[in-house]
């Protein structure tokens, strides 16, 4: 058979280069991420020991760093959590109607506002209250201040996360229930709640992992500080604004320290994004 | 579709695996807070109250105000922490205006709109530093020929190649590169522009009082926050210049250039000897109380004087309870030891750092302003 | 128990679909309190809008519409002109799309079409990484790795190509609105491929096999068939991704060169939105023009991005539904 560069065997070859020009897509969308994981393992490794994560920045540590980013995230989904689990629950049992409509629509604009006008909302309330008389300006740059620009952050993503794990109990688990005589509420917290246990578990920790990694909100609420916590009204240090005071300076030692640090908030927000996959896996598998 | 068998499965399934999963996230979650709680103190409250002094403002002085804290926070035994935010003259100005920190620094004294807007801030000077034009060319090294006119043609975007004819008029016998210059200026609202720019402006014609101020528009250039951050670009960027206050210069090793001095007689190479020897010659300061608008050590006499210094200013209320609820007595009194401290015991640490120690005079016109620290009408320091 | 009183069924909730009963009182409680958090979540929002009005009052009335084509930033002389920002948001953006996109649509198109299904999962998780990585960290990255490459590679091998053009003149430091762009389209890439998949994965099979039927390869079939079908969804995770792009700030900040001016080179420094906030915050002194100004802008980038983001659901909603009506 003549080998002829005819019109189908054009046809074959451009689709293997469109299959290969995909699969090049993919790898250079995947470098970037392994570049990043490369250099602050590298770069980061030289900066980490046991002094950079138990000591404060005010003698050359990360230690209150850590901290901070905990207290932040934590304070901020004990707030933010149940807020958002409500409010998915209210969506997705009582929200077919207009009101519930209106609601899942502003939540979804919530979720798209700028993080640092959240931050701006955060830091001119206080002020205003400040202003009044109601707080001590001062508190502008708090743990406060923090958690307020966090959790407007948290709270639609929450909600949205909560509302998608709740459809996924199919109807008639809910109308089983209530066949039985179970309250409505009943049903909900303990028949509908539990069987989506792990998607809403995910969906937290993501949400979670999401605050965990904002900057911009904070750079002006929390302010940095060179001490461990030292309380609700005053400022706070934080990994991710830790980093970028490190990143712009000159000094390779401080450089060495803002990727050793980035590898660290890397590893916390990959940790919480892995374990909340194999917590949501789990589930799949065993049905 | 789902089917009754299925749903049933799912009402009678106890899903033992992933409880067991949530439970350990659950437990891993409350054992981080519990030990991030045990780290915050919160089961073993500290013996004494610390107190907490904030505050905010430039640049210029923040290696060395970073050492006092250190050593101050020692020297008290952890009583006593100053957290001093380096975030630009303009943003120490604002924040002190609001009362939402305790004290500011500034390199630009108080504008007449600025000291309407905060009356009765005090300007105490805690130390002088030079701002130095540190440059990355990596076939030059330390020490090149730069005049203010030069300097001022080259941030105006009139001289944009290294091997400019006014450059190497200078430097006669050196090769310069034909790169472009990249200029790099603050970003920020920053003391060090303002001192920088007054020189331009008494330097070169071209440079009108309309680009001299804390925060200018550059005509060229690239931006950056912080000396910090302009010093972090330089070193990143070749061929790049800015103006970079010295201790971060000798710090991190970078190249600065010879600045014509003031008696246009000798190159003066920035350092600790050349600024002390400008700010020797500072007379006939204002009452701390008063307008130091005026004020300015550019361009100062002698042979080995670097042209392009400048004091640095704390600025503290008169009277403390200004501020509001957050201050206390024994806040007030803190930071009022603290001032004290860092006019006499801490001048002791600014050599290292390429700071000059304050001259016997400043010394005492501090003095006179930390006397005068109120707390509701009482002075906390005498 | 007190909160399981039978009480007389009625009807707790009204409109169209189901019709809820209440039937002890425990669950009006519930009901009650679930709307009541719920509806406070919309307060918060409300109150997010009324603050940030309130703030930049002063700002809307001493410049009107002109704030957003005033050129000079000026807070020393009190004039404030948002067009250098808008500007660095338009072309940072443009940028991050054009480059964006396609390698978006080359990773869904694999994901959905190409991959084998061992490799789909992983592939598709590790891709969703990318959204996982902090701002800060690829603005980390690209003073450090990205800059300097485009700074000694990248851009100067651009020039040599495409110099004669003014949109690629000026000396070229590594750190401009092009690399800007470039950390732009790295994070946007896992929302725009993931909507685009979910868009590619709802196009119904009887499409993909009518093209195959008459002979079409994968790719033709992709092209003609799935693509096609799928665009308005496509379209719609390219809005979201923009939207995305458009509140991005630390990345920005770091590499895009701190310049408030409109510069007609791509590797010239620029100011976004985003950034210029993040960078004059602590400067502007309480209650002043400036911080008005700042809020002002504030305001503008939620407008913005609120509205590219309402457009973008309206296009993914209605790709989506459309999918499932023809199963």
């Amino acid at each position: 058979m003549k080998f002829r560069f005819d019109r189908d065997t054009r046809r074959r070859w451009i689709n293997l280069v469109m299959s290969i020009a995909a699969l090049a897509c993919v790898a250079i969308a995947i470098l970037p991420l392994g570049s990043i994981l490369f250099e602050a393992t590298v770069r980061g490794s030289q900066a980490i020991s046991w002094n950079f994560l138990t000591q404060p920045s005010g003698q050359g540590g990360i230690g209150n760093s850590i901290q901070g980013t905990l207290i932040l995230i934590s304070l901020t989904a004990l707030i933010a959590l149940p807020v958002g689990i409500i409010t998915g629950i209210y969506l997705s049992e009582f929200g077919k109607n207009p009101i519930g409509g209106a609601v899942r629509f502003f939540v979804e604009v919530m979720t798209q506002i700028p993080s640092i006008v959240v931050g701006i909302f955060a830091y001119s309330l206080i002020l205003e209250l400040g202003v009044l008389g109601v707080v001590s300006n001062r508190l502008v740059f708090s743990t406060t201040t923090g958690v307020l620009a966090l959790a407007p952050i948290m709270i639609p993503f929450v909600a949205r996360t909560s509302e998608e794990a709740l459809r996924l109990v199919p109807n008639s688990t809910r109308e089983a229930a209530l066949a039985l005589g179970i309250p409505r509420y009943r049903t909900i917290l303990r028949v509908v709640l539990p069987s989506c246990a792990s998607a809403l578990v995910t969906g937290g920790l993501l949400g979670i992992a999401r605050v965990g990694g904002e900057t911009a909100p904070l750079i002006m609420t929390a302010f940095l500080s060179p001490d461990w916590f030292g309380g609700l009204d005053q400022p706070i240090d934080a990994l991710p604004l830790r980093i970028y005071r490190f990143a712009i300076g000159p000094s390779p030692t401080e450089h060495a320290a803002a990727w050793g640090a980035s590898l660290i908030l890397v590893l916390i927000m990959l940790g919480i994004s892995i374990i909340s996959r194999t917590v949501l896996r789990l589930r799949s598998v065993s049905r | 579709m789902a089917t009754t068998s299925e749903d049933m499965e799912r009402l009678q399934r106890r899903p033992g695996r992933n409880r067991i999963w949530i439970v350990v996230a659950v437990i891993a979650v409350a054992v981080v807070l519990i030990a991030v709680a045990a780290f915050a103190g919160l089961f073993s409250p500290p013996a004494v109250e610390k107190i907490r002094i904030l505050a905010a403002g430039a640049t210029f002085p923040c290696p060395l105000i970073t050492k006092w804290r250190g050593v101050y926070e020692n020297t008290t035994g952890g009583r006593v922490s100053v957290n001093y935010n380096c975030v630009g003259s303009g943003a120490g100005i604002s924040q002190i205006t609001a009362k939402t920190v305790d004290f500011a620094g500034t390199d630009a004294p108080l504008k007449p709109t600025e000291r309407a807007a905060a009356p009765g801030l005090l300007h105490i000077p805690e130390t002088i530093g030079a701002v130095t034009a540190a440059y990355n060319v990596a076939s030059l090294s330390t020490g090149l020929n730069l005049t203010g006119h030069v300097l001022g043609e080259i941030y105006l975007g009139k001289i944009t190649t290294w091997n400019h004819a006014n450059i190497s008029a200078l430097n006669p016998g050196l090769t310069l590169p034909a790169s472009s210059i990249t200029v790099v200026y603050r970003s920020d609202s920053s003391g060090t522009t303002f001192v920088w720019t007054s020189y331009l402006h008494s330097r070169n014609p071209g440079w009108g009082t309309s680009l001299v101020g804390k925060q200018i528009n550059f005509p060229v250039g690239t931006g950056a926050s912080g000396n910090f951050g302009v010093a972090g670009t330089i070193q990143s960027t070749p061929n790049s210049i800015g103006y970079v206050e010295l201790s971060y210069t000798i710090q991190n090793n970078m190249k600065v250039g010879k600045i014509r001095n003031g008696d246009d007689s000798n190159w003066v190479l920035p350092s600790l000897v050349s600024t002390a020897a400008a700010a020797a010659s500072f007379t006939n300061p204002p009452t701390p109380g008063g307008d130091w608008a005026n004020v300015s050590i550019l361009n100062a006499a002698g042979a080995n004087s670097y042209p392009i210094a400048s004091l640095t200013y704390l600025l503290v209320y008169k009277e403390l309870n200004v501020i509001g609820s957050s201050m206390t007595k024994a806040k007030a009194q803190a930071l009022v030891d603290f001032l004290w401290w860092a006019i006499h015991t801490g001048q002791d640490q600014s050599e290292a750092l390429a700071y000059p120690k304050l001259p016997t005079s400043l010394v005492t016109l501090d003095e006179g302003a930390i006397n005068s620290i109120t707390f509701n009408g009482q002075t906390l320091h005498s | 128990m007190p909160l399981e009183r039978p009480m007389h069924p009625f009807r707790i909730s009204w409109g169209r679909g189901r019709v809820q009963f209440a039937s002890t009182s425990g669950d009006l409680v519930f009901q009650s309190f679930s709307t009541i958090v719920a509806l406070s979540v919309i307060g918060l929002l409300v109150l997010i809008v009324a603050i940030l009005f309130v703030a930049a009052e002063a700002s809307i009335q001493t410049f009107g519409v002109g704030f957003l084509t005033g050129s000079v930033w000026n807070p020393t002389a009190g004039v404030f002109g948002a067009a250098p920002f808008v500007y660095g948001m338009l072309v940072t953006s443009a940028v991050a799309l054009l480059l964006g996109v396609p390698i978006s649509m080359g990773i869904a198109i694999f994901l959905s079409e190409l991959a084998p299904p061992w490799l789909r999962i992983p592939l598709t998780y590790v891709v969703e990484l990318l959204a996982a990585v902090p701002s800060v960290i690829y603005g980390l990255w690209g003073i450090f790795v990205l800059g300097p490459v485009m700074r000694a590679q990248v851009e100067p091998a651009i020039q040599s190509v495409l110099g004669f053009l003014p949109l690629f003149q000026g000396n070229a430091i590594g750190r401009d609105m092009f690399t800007a762009g470039v950390i732009l389209a790295v994070m946007i890439i896992p929302t725009i491929s993931a909507v685009s998949r979910e868009a590619l994965v709802a196009v119904p099979t009887s499409q993909r096999e009518a093209a195959l039927s008459i002979g079409a390869t994968g790719w033709e079939t992709t092209r003609l068939a799935v693509l096609r079908y799928a665009r308005a969804g496509i379209f719609g995770a390219v809005i979201l991704g923009l939207g995305r792009a458009v509140g991005e700030t630390m990345a920005v900040t770091m590499t895009i060169g701190n310049r408030n001016a409109i510069s007609g080179s791509l590797f010239g420094q620029g100011q976004t939105i985003a950034s210029l906030i993040a960078n004059s915050w602590l400067e502007a002194i309480a209650g002043s023009l400036e911080l008005s100004a700042l809020i002002e802008l504030g305001l503008v980038l939620m407008l913005v991005s609120l509205l590219i983001n309402t457009f973008a659901r309206l296009m993914v909603g209605r790709v989506l539904r459309i999918g499932e009506g023809e199963e």
